[in-house]
């Protein structure tokens, strides 16, 4: 049996104390023990993006971080940037241009495109494709997901 | 405007129109259902332990100091399951001589390939079941690997299973015309080519997932299932594990991708459901992504050698090909892995006037993970076979590949017809493809642009693809040969009270926008805002009975059956609606949720006439009995399957220094018959593109020669990512099938099934002023080099 160790956060603005397993990831005691199930898991090791999420502002893997290690932390999931309208925009673009399909992949590409959206990238294709070259999509060829945040830098979307 | 409003012009048509999927809405919200987000009361989780071997025999398996570990309810061994769960035997009659093993869902005695399921550890988390895996003891007496189908059916070769005479799972031969005397006339010009297809698989995001519950109560099985055909699995689980079939429940709602991974019989998934059963609770298993890989099914692994011969003036004289596949250690339960091979001899060379052909396929049995159907099942092979043996024709007597598209494709009014292989063709439109195709990507400037590149050392290359798509199945697909799949699909349509429509399918949504597609058919034929249509697929206890959605039949097959559903509720309405106003059917409609003179000229709302009837039946005349619910069943009966076509072509960059090839632009012009909903039906060309450029360019599971999995980790197997990928340009020819009033055929696959020939075609453009060519894919950097003789 492994230790347990507490911890306090705030995630999508409520504050959180938990007693965790130390080997738990951060994705799964979000998803297990405090039923944000919008986080997905896709690889486990940090390579498909589907669990992108973001914590003290910046975001991250989901996957390679302990829940432990967020003790203290400001998280934000999938179903925070929603609640609070932060990504409004975002989603209209996403469902206007079908930006998922399956939508498996969706709230890590959402967190990705936020990032870039929100550091004033530009509409240029290329530069988004390269940013978003850490989140895996099976369904759509992601052609519809760099117009979507096109669309949004351009703002062309009634979100 | 002159008579009637059809369903594809009145007020609330929605077909054809572009329409959002609500479900998306949901799902960026983080709203998503799937099977891992539930959490079921007494809920335990599996773990397996899986073979590290190829191919070995099991000496020794002690599993108490697992059963004593921390957390562990239960350890299964395949010895423990086999009283308990009845074997399976992927075998189908019209595939008449297939064979293959009865297979258990955890290994017996023998593991034949790495990663099958040695023994089930359910615990009360993941980690403490995994814990416990990792403290059971087995013994493996290891036996030589077959891992190479070449070798496996040497006489000598050892033999998979003892039951067998050889490791042949499967032969079929077709000989059309006469082949031999075409390949000896004079002045033709033969090329001769050994294809490559390697191994890959389906990478869905999601991993296969299974949740089972059990009530001994009622002796009943609830299967929450991640994938595309409850009502096969209501069959499968009732089966093999001796349960009434009524007494199955399959529930998929969201599903992450499963594009015919998550379609087929897993092992560790029957052993799910089977230790609920015998737990009498629920017991839930997500394969991880090591997992996902070496039992996941895999496709392709195919070796070609084929010949074509062609006259001077470019005509194709005669296809000759023998292709050998392995299909790992079993034949896939219930679709069989002989679906593949049977389908490339079926689909190659399809699109092109043909007469003489023949073709010999071999699947056979090996020490690697179970192939099976996969998206294209069949058609990457045979596409590439055929359309590259044709540009490499065309090159060897000096005819653009264009051009020689135009002497050899079937004319658009030839058909009805049938194919070499002798497959029903009728609807297609090769001819205004390609030259829609040319005008899209502006070819001749192309050509132009590439030889002025050539000049300054840049090796660019256009490559093509005229190509058929199997979709709308009929029963000669599975059931004629005994398989539990249906062919045909239901629809319910109601009326609530509230002038709503509740609609029910058995097709089955997996992100490809089938709920939409159904919620707008029902919506435009009866008369309502789309808003104001809820739709229910993927429970097998609240949908009429169908087959789910594979084989891109969804929306041609489960869309008909809507369809006709809305239009029999329709009727029903316009029946209590005459009755009620004292007008005639004939003379009203529906239009925007109310029943209206033909002038549209609103009577009375659906909700005051839903209302009427199930709240005040004493307004009604006594006779008049209404249902206000309408099932109907739709199959296709004239044809074994309604095939598509399309043209697609591949604008690539080929670095001679660094063997890379870069895809710059990509264009696919698809006739699928009536377009439902272009946002969706673009989409799902562009993503069937891309996963064809995956198994183009990146995708392999490399397996070393004791037959380990080499990459299995998604930070070992490539697969395609935005920076990498193309725009790629859609458009489209409708030419609507005549086996439906829909007239919508299937699109799911064609991106997939024609993308890697046209990628291929594409590079040896590139390579060929350098006198190289590949017909290997992967087309790796590795491989680019060696064919360019650099390494």
């Amino acid at each position: 049996m492994s230790k347990m160790q507490s911890v306090s956060l705030t995630v999508n603005g409520e504050a959180v104390t938990a007693t965790v397993s130390v080997r738990k990831h951060l994705v799964d005691f979000l998803r297990e023990d405090l039923g944000l199930t919008g986080s997905h898991v896709g690889c486990e090791h940090g390579v498909c993006g589907a669990c992108t999420l973001e914590v003290n502002g910046a975001m991250v893997r989901g996957c390679l971080m302990l829940a432990v290690q967020a003790d203290g932390a400001t998280v934000t999931t999938v179903e925070g940037l929603a609640d609070s309208g932060r990504s409004d925009a975002i989603r209209a673009a996403f469902a206007e241009r079908n930006a998922l399909q399956c939508g498996y992949c969706t709230p890590g590409m959402l967190a990705s495109a936020l990032e870039y959206v929100e550091a004033g990238g530009t509409a240029d294709r290329d530069a988004i494709r390269a940013h978003l070259s850490g989140n895996y999509c099976r369904c759509t060829g992601y052609q519809s997901i760099v117009e979507a945040i096109s669309d949004v830098i351009s703002g062309e979307v009634d979100a | 405007m002159t008579g009637p409003l059809t369903i594809f012009d009145k007020p609330n048509s929605y077909i054809g129109k572009t329409v959002p999927r609500p479900d998306a809405r949901r799902l960026a919200e983080g709203r998503g259902r799937f099977v891992d987000d539930k959490q079921l009361p007494r809920m335990v989780h599996a773990a397996f332990l899986r073979s590290p071997y190829a191919h070995a025999k099991i000496t020794k398996l002690d599993a108490s100091d697992a059963a004593t570990s921390a957390g562990v309810v239960a350890v299964f061994t395949g010895a423990d399951l086999v009283p308990h769960v009845e074997p399976y035997v992927g075998v189908l009659t019209h595939l008449a001589g297939l064979r293959s093993p009865p297979q258990h869902p955890i290994a017996v005695d023998r593991v034949r390939w790495q990663g099958e399921p040695v023994a089930m550890v359910v615990a009360t988390s993941r980690a403490a079941a995994e814990d416990a895996a990792e403290k059971i003891i087995v013994d493996y007496e290891e036996l030589p690997a077959l891992t190479d189908p070449e070798a496996a059916l040497a006489p000598d070769a050892p033999r998979l299973h003892a039951e067998f005479d050889s490791n042949l799972a499967w032969e079929r031969t077709v000989d059309v015309g006469d082949v031999d005397a075409a390949f000896q006339l004079d002045g033709v010009t033969t090329v001769e080519r050994e294809f490559r297809f390697g191994r890959h698989t389906g990478v869905t995001l999601e991993a296969r997932t299974a949740l089972a519950e059990y009530d001994p109560a009622e002796d009943r099985l609830t299967f929450h299932y991640s994938g595309q055909a409850p009502h096969m699995m209501q069959f499968i689980f009732a089966k093999h594990l001796g349960l009434p079939e009524e007494n199955v429940r399959i529930v998929a709602e969201d599903v992450g991708g499963s594009f015919g991974i998550k379609i087929h019989t897993y092992g560790d998934e029957v052993a799910t459901a089977a230790a609920a059963k015998l737990l009498k609770r629920p017991v839930k298993f997500v394969a991880d992504r090591n997992e996902s890989f070496v039992s996941d099914i895999h496709a392709r692994d195919h070796i070609i050698r084929a010949r074509m011969a062609v006259t001077g003036e470019g005509m194709i004289a005669a296809l000759e090909f023998d292709d050998i596949t392995g299909i790992g250690p079993y034949s896939m339960y219930p679709r069989t892995s002989a679906i593949e091979a049977n389908q490339v001899l079926n689909l190659t060379g399809a699109p092109y006037e043909i007469e003489n052909y023949r073709a010999r396929a071999r699947v056979v049995f090996q020490n690697k993970n179970m192939m099976c159907q996969y998206r294209a099942v069949g058609h990457p092979i045979a596409m590439a076979v055929c359309d590259g043996l044709l540009e490499d024709a065309a090159a060897a007597i000096g005819m653009d590949p264009v051009e020689m598209r135009r002497r050899n494709l079937m004319g658009d009014d030839s058909y009805p017809r049938a194919s070499a292989a002798g497959m029903k063709l009728d609807d297609l439109s090769h001819h205004k493809a390609i030259v829609k195709l040319t005008e899209l990507m502006g070819y001749d400037a192309l050509r132009d642009d590439q030889a002025k590149l050539r000049d300054a050392g840049v090796y660019r290359g256009i490559g093509f693809c005229s190509m058929v798509e199997v979709t709308n199945p009929s029963p000669m697909f599975y059931g004629v040969g005994g398989a539990p799949i249906a062919s045909q699909d239901g629809a319910t349509v109601r009326l609530d009270a509230g002038g709503g429509l509740q609609i029910a399918s058995s097709v089955t949504e997996q992100g490809q926008g089938t709920n939409t597609i159904l919620a707008q058919i029902a919506a435009g034929v009866f008369g309502v805002d789309i808003d104001r249509v809820r739709v229910k697929t993927g429970d097998t206890e609240a949908t009429p009975y169908g087959g789910g959605t594979w084989a891109s039949r969804g929306a041609g097959i489960g869309g008909e059956a809507m369809l006709q559903a809305a239009v029999a509720l329709k009727d029903q309405v316009l029946e209590v609606a005459a009755a009620i106003l004292q007008s005639s059917p004939d003379k009203l409609d529906i239009r925007d949720g109310h029943v209206t003179d033909l002038d549209g000229a609103e009577r009375m709302s659906l909700m005051d006439l839903a209302r009427t009837v199930y709240y005040r039946g004493n307004e009604l005349p006594p006779d008049l009995k209404p249902e206000l619910i309408a099932t109907r069943h739709y199959r296709v009966t004239e044809f074994p399957f309604v095939f598509t076509n399309g043209a697609m072509a591949a604008h690539v960059e080929v670095d001679t220094e660094t063997g890379i090839v870069r895809v710059l632009d990509f264009w696919a012009v698809e006739d699928c018959g009536r377009v439902l909903n272009p946002l969706l039906v673009d989409e799902q060309i562009r993503g069937g593109v891309v996963q064809g450029i995956g198994g183009a360019l990146f995708e392999e599971c490399l397996y070393s020669e004791d037959g380990q999995m080499l990459n299995a980790s998604m930070a070992d197997y490539l697969v395609p990512m935005a920076a990498e990928m193309p725009d790629i340009h859609v458009a489209h020819i409708e030419t609507p099938t005549k086996t439906s009033v829909l007239g919508a055929k299937g699109a799911g696959e064609a991106g997939t099934g024609g993308a890697p020939a046209a990628v291929m075609n594409a590079v040896n453009d590139a390579l060929r002023p350098l006198g190289a060519s590949i017909w290997q894919m992967p087309m790796t950097p590795e491989r680019v080099l060696k064919a360019l003789g650099v390494v």
